[in-house]
């Protein structure tokens, strides 16, 4: 073996074939890098453009429609903070809410119930098959900017008022005794660590599964409620939009480009999600279920000890690309002009000129943002993981 | 029979109190859904006449203090626009050509081929069918009749010569059909230069997404292979390529080629905005098929290349000839799901500034003339995207049926 292998002539050791390709490898790319920065160099002495962010901190001179307070006179840097504050107040909510709507349509899609299937078919397989900047378009033109004016508006229980405003809603506020209701909050935290970590070692004494969580939520609840009764004056009360002058005064408004943008991406992802717990639930196999029955367990306890974990196994994964999907997605808001980070970055290059220095934070952003939540699904995929064996 | 009927209704809709409750929950939900939409988008609706015609019978509506229907006449007045944007009027014969050839081949191939090539040929066909009851003048409905008549005819003829017709005449066309059809559409040689900024609506949708498909794939198993690779540089270069482009929102990447592609090229290099956004489509959708071919290539079992390796062949051979035939076999459906994908992603185009169907919808929108018509065009619009999407993922499903992938 070493005597055929000291014949091998250089050009045909493996060895030396490795290095030199990637060698040859990092030489075309370094070569390719090198024309591009040229041609940067080139074309950015010609047209006069130095590249630098310090132009982050000049004024903007340009209003942004909502989000965090902004002024014309604040800068580019911090103009473009409200546009990520603004992208992720809607990833946040968006994510809640298209969760619940593909739990909901999941569900309905395997009812018992023939019409509810086919309602639920139909919502999926229309709206995964058309383009989701079209379905923004539509919920903002031709949804919500032809709802009645704010004095014709729509009245919804709640309330709810509908306009071409956007939707109203009414807002909880903190009265004088919310800070004795947080202290009461406090001690019921407490006391629910204490009865659940007392059930959790009782459970192990006796040997047999048991509900330690329900009884802590339980006693956290029970202590809430109480409070709220005990208490002088309810701690929260509800701020109830009122028709002002020109608009709703009070409350908690939306306006018709995030209200636009939050129903077509919790439409849209609803559907794709609604999918995957379909196909998480299909995937656990009717003889689990058959045999926990015969091992005993109540219905409860077939379901949250041996269906759930396991669809959560497979639920989990293509969930945290979804997830991903509505963030990424949420860029389309340059679509109905939300002010999120894409648009107000737009509008910066627009004005300053910094098109290479602005992509390259906005790409920053995304992949900051879609490492992040892929870091934490993760997590949780690990810990879901571990139900398994 | 009927007996049957009502066993089968009790059991579906009424088996328990709550699935009785839901039964007439979901059926008020439609019959308000239904009804509304019956009211505006048949009863009320005007379907022949210009624009006048709309504005008249809304000025009607809104005296007799009723809601008014939908204006269907916008589409056919502006039909040419949305499938072909500013293309000149004088050189639609060479959309039209491209059509039928591409009908034809489709068409042969499928009588020749059969198994899943029939079923796409008649699916086309079909929609084509379907296509006629969408509000065109009767020529275009004869144009239309057309295309189906050149699936079927040519598949009975293909189907009749199937032995008479050597393998390499249809590979062949195949092959050269995109040439043709980029040569049909730009122009040049004996026929007009027509520019790209003259390329729109769903006939610049299919020009992306069909550049994009074709020029994605062979990136992608490239990017797939150098994920796998032994070598730790290009296994890095690899990973880097596929996270960060997997991690941004496309319209960022068309906007970066938009925007900053001429940045990087020398100053006598010029490309046009087309060019640019099929770029972009290319690269991202590249990243996502390079994973979904490592997913096939990590199912491969071992044994495969340790036999291979065996046989002695060299680790090219067994890439090409082992590895790559049956990962690839196995991931189709998932390209497929992806093809769709980018397919309605072609809707982004407008950060590039051009107009596809999309957005030619949303520029006959800002038209004084047909303002207020939004839901009749972007439903129209998202009639078609949802046809071809609808179609390709039906014969996806079918695909992976004939393939048995899942199955195993």
């Amino acid at each position: 073996m070493s005597t055929a292998s000291a014949r091998i002539p250089f050009w045909r050791d493996v060895r030396v074939l490795r290095v030199s390709a990637q060698l040859l490898f990092v030489l075309v790319i370094v070569l390719i890098a090198n024309w591009f920065y040229t041609n940067l160099q080139i074309n950015l002495e010609r047209t006069g453009i130095r590249f630098g962010f310090d132009f982050l901190w000049t004024t903007a001179g340009f209003d942004i429609s909502e989000g965090i307070p902004f002024e014309p006179t604040d800068s580019y840097g911090y103009a473009f903070w409200v546009g990520v504050v603004n992208t992720l107040r809607v990833i946040g909510i968006g994510i809640v809410l298209a969760t619940l709507v593909g739990l909901v349509a999941g569900i309905a899609r395997l009812s018992s119930n023939w019409l509810v299937r086919q309602i639920a078919a139909v919502y999926i397989e229309t709206i995964r098959n058309t383009p989701l900047v079209v379905q923004l378009f539509f919920w903002y033109t031709a949804v919500l900017l032809k709802l009645p004016r704010v004095d014709e508006s729509i009245e919804l229980p709640g309330p709810i008022y509908l306009s071409q405003r956007g939707l109203a809603l009414p807002r909880p506020y903190a009265t004088e005794s919310f800070p004795w209701w947080g202290v009461v909050l406090a001690v019921g935290l407490l006391a629910a660590l204490a009865v659940y970590i007392g059930r959790r070692i009782s459970l192990a004494r006796a040997q047999r599964p048991g509900f330690p969580a329900l009884w802590a939520g339980g006693v956290f609840v029970l202590c809430a409620v109480g409070g709220w009764l005990v208490l002088p004056q309810a701690p929260l009360a509800w701020e109830i939009p009122t028709l002002g002058r020109f608009n709703f005064e009070g409350g908690w408004q939306l306006s018709p480009e995030f209200a636009a943008l939050l129903a077509g991406l919790v439409v849209y992802t609803g559907a794709f999600i609604a999918e995957i717990v379909r196909g998480g639930i299909l995937a656990v196999p009717k003889g689990q279920t058959e045999a926990a029955r015969a091992l005993g367990l109540r219905p409860l306890q077939v379901l949250r000890l041996v269906v759930i974990p396991q669809a959560l196994r497979v639920i989990v994964p293509p969930l945290t690309s979804q997830y991903l999907n509505l963030a990424k997605n949420s860029s389309l808001a340059v679509a109905v002009g939300y002010p999120d980070l894409f648009n107000v970055a737009n509008t910066i290059i627009n004005q300053s000129g910094r098109a290479i220095e602005m992509v390259f934070l906005i790409m920053a952003t995304y992949l900051t943002m879609s490492l992040l939540t892929s870091a934490f699904m993760n997590w949780y995929n690990r810990r879901v993981k571990l139900v398994e064996r | 029979m009927l007996l049957r009927l009502l066993r089968r209704v009790r059991e579906n809709l009424f088996s328990t109190w709550y699935n009785t409750l839901l039964t007439v929950l979901a059926v008020w939900f439609l019959w308000v859904v239904l009804r509304g939409l019956f009211q505006w988008a048949v009863a009320d609706a005007v379907w022949s006449g210009g624009a006048d015609a709309c504005q008249q019978a809304r000025q009607l509506a809104q005296a007799e203090g009723r809601p008014w229907g939908a204006c269907w006449t916008v589409i056919p007045e502006n039909l040419k626009l949305l499938l072909t944007g500013t293309y000149p009027p004088g050189e639609l014969w060479r959309i039209w050509v491209c059509v039928y050839v591409s009908a034809c081949v489709v068409g042969v191939s499928a009588g020749v081929w059969r198994g899943l090539m029939r079923d796409v040929a008649i699916a086309l066909g079909a929609a084509a069918i379907l296509l006629l009851f969408l509000p065109f003048s009767w020529a275009e409905r004869l144009w239309i009749c057309g295309i189906a008549c050149a699936l079927w005819v040519p598949m009975g003829i293909g189907w009749l010569a199937r032995s008479r017709i050597p393998r390499g005449v249809l590979i062949g066309s195949w092959l050269a059909l995109p040439a043709l059809i980029i040569w049909l559409i730009g122009g040049g040689g004996p026929l007009l230069r027509v520019e790209s900024v003259h390329w729109g609506g769903l006939m610049l949708t299919f020009l992306v997404a069909f550049v994009g498909i074709v020029a994605s794939f062979p990136l992608g198993v490239l990017l797939a292979l150098g994920r796998q690779s032994t070598l730790p540089i290009v296994r890095w270069f690899s990973i880097l390529y596929i996270e960060i482009v997997r991690g941004v929102p496309l319209i960022t990447l068309i906007f970066m080629a938009s925007l900053m592609l001429p940045l990087f090229l020398p100053g006598n290099i010029r490309i046009d905005q087309a060019l640019r956004a099929m770029t972009a489509f290319t690269l991202f959708t590249a990243a996502y098929i390079a994973e979904n071919v490592r997913g096939g290539l990590q199912a491969i079992p071992r044994g495969q290349i340790e036999a291979a390796q065996a046989l002695g062949l060299s680790s090219w051979l067994t890439t090409f000839f082992i590895v790559l035939p049956q990962a690839l076999r196995a991931v189709i459906p998932a390209n497929v799901g992806q093809f769709i994908s980018l397919f309605k992603d072609t809707s982004l185009v407008f950060v590039a500034a051009l107009l596809d169907l999309f957005n030619m919808g949303r520029s006959i929108l800002a038209n004084p003339t047909w303002l207020g018509s939004d839901r009749e065009v972007l439903l129209f619009i998202a009639f078609v995207y949802w046809l071809f999407t609808y179609t390709m993922a039906y014969l996806s499903r079918r695909l992976e049926r004939i393939l048995g992938v899942g199955e195993r």
